[in-house]
């Protein structure tokens, strides 16, 4: 079954993306929040496996008031920018979710 | 009977989260759920052998994690790269019954479970 | 014997202080439960002070029963046995006899 994975902390000084994106199969979805969202831009340390992982098939997503909260951030191409609403949809739509911390 | 994981991630010391992820695996054990404890990244930290917390004041998880089985937790996994990139060998953990896991080994383990929760 | 004053005791009625615990304070708390302190009682009174030692926790009901299995054996090792020793509530009772506190997640 398909897991949400959900990341809230900068891949610039924290391994929570490093570690998510290791064991985060294809089936699964990933969410960025908070300082999760540093991890989606062009210049973040996991921006390649990112790239990767959205063409293995991950949905990947970045909570949109996050995002625009923290300014002009150069999002990768692929993630989809989400408000709370699709939040919750996705937490019921996967088995289980995984909070990286 | 619901399948649940625990996954540990955090230092024994530093904060709280170690402790309430044991407190919370002894709770649904004592509840008799199925429940599996995984530790990785600083999780595996807790394992080390020749903790001494009581210089700084604290209990010592390890005591505690040693009462895992005898509690009625069976399954206890360790992220086996999480120790590789720290240097600690199968030989330096506290408790001996744990089976370590790959990368796919652990994806697995996630998929398969109806509840996880995350410390 | 009742005359010794009962060390300082939790709203539950465990030893606040473990290392307040004396052979004599255990059987007061026992006489107070209605019980008479026995050396079926001390075994195992003895034993789950051996398992706080050895764990750091004071042991639940299914932990309690395992630890007795293993250590006293299969025929003390069982919920009747403990709870005719400990009425009404086995790890309760003997967590609280034995000077240390209360068992969480214990009902």
């Amino acid at each position: 079954m398909s897991t949400l994975h959900t990341v809230n902390k900068s891949p610039f000084t924290d391994n929570c993306l490093h570690s998510c994106l290791l064991l985060c199969t294809n089936e699964d979805a990933l969410l960025l929040i908070e300082d999760g969202v540093y991890g989606g831009t062009s210049q973040s340390p996991c921006a390649e496996d990112i790239r990767a992982k959205i063409q293995l098939g991950v949905s990947v997503y970045a909570l949109k008031q996050d995002t625009l909260a923290r300014g002009e951030l150069q999002v990768l191409e692929g993630i989809t920018l989400i408000d709370d609403k699709d939040f919750v949809r996705l937490s019921c739509e996967h088995q289980c979710i995984q909070s990286w911390y | 009977m619901t399948s649940m994981l625990c996954i540990s991630r955090h230092t024994p010391s530093g904060n709280a989260l170690a402790r309430e992820a044991l407190d919370t695996v002894l709770a649904a054990a004592a509840y008799e759920q199925d429940i599996k404890l995984l530790f990785m990244d600083d999780g595996v930290w807790q394992l080390l052998k020749g903790q001494q917390p009581s210089h700084i004041n604290q209990k010592d998880i390890t005591k505690n994690l040693s009462a895992l089985p005898i509690f009625g937790v069976e399954e206890v996994y360790v992220h086996e790269p999480s120790l590789q990139s720290r240097g600690i060998s199968r030989d330096s953990l506290s408790l001996n019954n744990v089976q370590l896991l790959t990368n796919e080994q652990t994806q697995a383990l996630i998929a398969s479970q109806q509840h996880i929760l995350s410390f | 014997m009742n005359e010794i004053p009962l060390p300082e005791l939790d709203n539950d009625g465990y030893l606040c202080n473990l290392q307040d615990w004396s052979p004599t304070v255990a059987t007061i708390l026992a006489e107070q439960n209605q019980i008479e302190l026995s050396d079926a009682h001390w075994e195992v009174i003895d034993l789950v002070q051996q398992f706080y030692r050895e764990f750091e926790l004071a042991p639940a009901s299914r932990a309690l029963v395992r630890y007795v299995q293993q250590h006293l054996g299969k025929e003390k090792g069982r919920s009747i046995y403990l709870l005719q020793l400990f009425p009404p509530h086995p790890a309760l009772m003997v967590n609280k006899l034995a000077g240390l506190p209360r068992p969480a997640n214990c009902f």
